[in-house]
């Protein structure tokens, strides 16, 4: 598996750390309890299409959103963690 | 009201064996038969593996409940039974674990007289190799939490160790060898022959064991399982049981729940056969490495999963490598072998490193998951524990810990103090 990283290119796996689903988001401090639970330990761990952080922890140090296919390893897109970010705020807002 | 696994002439001895010599094998039975389901069944379990044919055969020879079946989406045995690195251990130290995997090992010591099939259990011994003044302090910690649990347990020195295992790199300046914990009761299993022992064991005694026949979806009726829609048709039953392994979540999700679950791949190793040179199972304490020795002579390797979620059965070169340089780092000989084959299976790990054997929300529907990669040493216990919640509805005695809702009751068993981080349990 390589990933297509935004700053550096086309990058061997071993360059990079996984962190998990980024499409959890982080709940308010002040958040019910069974809030919490979902967002520290229930996961969708789909068949298909995953969008995942990945850390380049040995090339540019950026934060990835990769979309990835959990059984073909196929990876349809990469950007960096921030640009998702501030896509997710504006899709919501 | 469970007959005798085995009676008459289909029992295997020496004198089934010599009768057979003498009648040119014309007498032996297929060891399961070719079930068709039936419109109806008491319980059905969901995955012909080694934790779902155990949980058949348990429901029937302890329990009595006979009219039970085993689907399976594949063929039996397709899934991480066949694809582990057969070893069996019980050396745990949490309270919620320990007396459950030591149930467990009791259960590989008699398993092939009970279920009368050579699984070819062997009690060779594990030796976890410590490097560091700190690493020996917490093993000889949970030394002694095993034995307070009254499993065996033996502390080494470099000297001990090294009586036993004098293939290995003493001299490696960055990761001496400073010791090991050794339980002489562990050892491996022939992997497969559990899966092929159980499902003959089952069978004898009742059960339906369909293959190819993929799970679509749970049907309930006022939040009550009523059966499963099959790929060979609908399947009545009021109590079904998910062992489902790394694919936990996708038939869970059938049923509307989300599970504290995600599915890595983890790889394993075999080289080219050699003449005997371990003895024993034999794990890195510096990095993630696990050896022994095959009785065909391949050393059966493993290491960590590859770190990312994934349904695919095969990983990535990385963790080839990393693998093989835990290898090269504790026994630099066999890097003159050859790899023979490498394989991967799809790991449900769990939020905490342990497993679930619960009740979920929907009435009827059980669960059995999370095994992380520890889930073939628990096969027997795993069966035996999940049939006793199937069949009484309370939890077996040695299993009580393992809930489902012990992710939000603060209750969780993180034997390795990883945290919610499954890719680094």
């Amino acid at each position: 598996m390589r990933i297509n990283c935004p700053c550096c290119g086309e990058r061997s796996l071993e360059e990079f750390t996984y962190l998990g689903d980024a499409r959890k988001t982080r709940p308010a401090g002040d958040a019910a309890a069974d809030v919490w639970v979902d967002y520290v330990y229930l996961r969708e761990n789909p068949g298909g299409r995953h969008s995942e952080f990945w850390y380049h922890g040995s090339g540019c140090q950026s934060w990835l959103v990769v979309e990835r296919d959990m059984t073909t390893h196929a990876i349809f897109g990469v950007k960096f963690a921030r640009d998702a970010a501030i896509a997710a705020v504006v899709h919501t807002s | 009201m469970a007959k005798s696994p085995q009676s008459g002439t289909d029992r295997y001895s020496i004198f089934t064996v010599l009768r057979e010599a003498l009648r040119g094998h014309t007498g032996w039975r297929p060891a399961w038969r070719e079930a068709t389901p039936k419109p109806r069944y008491d319980v059905i379990i969901v995955g012909g593996g080694g934790h779902g044919l155990a949980t058949a055969y348990y429901l029937a020879r302890r329990h009595g409940i006979t009219n039970v079946a085993v689907v399976e989406k594949g063929w039996l045995g397709s899934g991480n039974i066949g694809r582990n690195t057969t070893i069996i251990r019980s050396n745990y130290m949490l309270p919620g674990n320990e007396p459950f995997y030591e149930h467990s090992m009791k259960l590989w010591e008699g398993l092939e007289q009970d279920i009368n099939y050579n699984a070819m259990v062997s009690q060779r011994g594990i030796i976890n190799l410590c490097h560091s003044d700190a690493q020996r302090d917490a093993y000889a910690r949970r030394g002694n939490a095993m034995r307070l649990h009254g499993v065996d347990s033996v502390l080494l020195d470099a000297a001990g160790v090294k009586l036993h295992l004098p293939m290995l790199d003493f001299t490696n300046a960055r990761f001496p060898i400073v010791g090991g914990l050794m339980q002489p009761r562990a050892g491996t299993v022939r992997h497969d022959a559990v899966a092929w022992g159980y499902a003959r064991a089952a069978d004898r005694l009742g059960v339906d064991i369909i293959q190819n026949c993929e799970v679509t979806g749970i049907r309930r009726e006022a939040g009550r399982v009523v059966g499963l829609e099959t790929a060979r048709g609908f399947i009545g039953a009021n109590r079904v049981g998910l062992a489902c392994a790394g694919h936990s979540s996708r038939v869970a999700e059938m049923a509307d729940l989300r599970l504290p679950i995600e599915s890595h791949a983890l790889q394993a190793f075999v080289t080219e056969g050699i003449k005997p040179f371990i003895d024993t199972v034999v794990t890195f304490g510096a990095g993630h490495f696990y050896i022994s020795q095959s009785d065909k002579g391949g050393l059966v390797f493993g290491g960590d999963i590859d770190g990312y979620n994934s349904y695919a059965q095969r990983g990535n070169l990385p963790t080839v490598e990393d693998v093989c340089e835990g290898g090269m780092a504790l026994m630099p000989q066999i890097g003159r072998l050859r790899l023979l084959r490498s394989w991967g299976g799809i790991m449900d790990m769990s939020m905490d490193g342990s497993p679930i054997i619960d009740r979920t929300p929907v009435d009827g529907l059980f669960l059995n998951a999370g095994w992380c990669y520890g889930g073939f040493k628990a096969t027997p216990a795993s069966g035996d524990c999940f049939a006793h919640l199937i069949a009484t509805g309370q939890p077996h005695k040695v299993a009580t810990a393992f809930r489902l809702d012990r992710f939000a009751s603060g209750r969780v068993i993180d034997e390795k103090g990883m945290g919610a981080q499954p890719n680094l349990h």
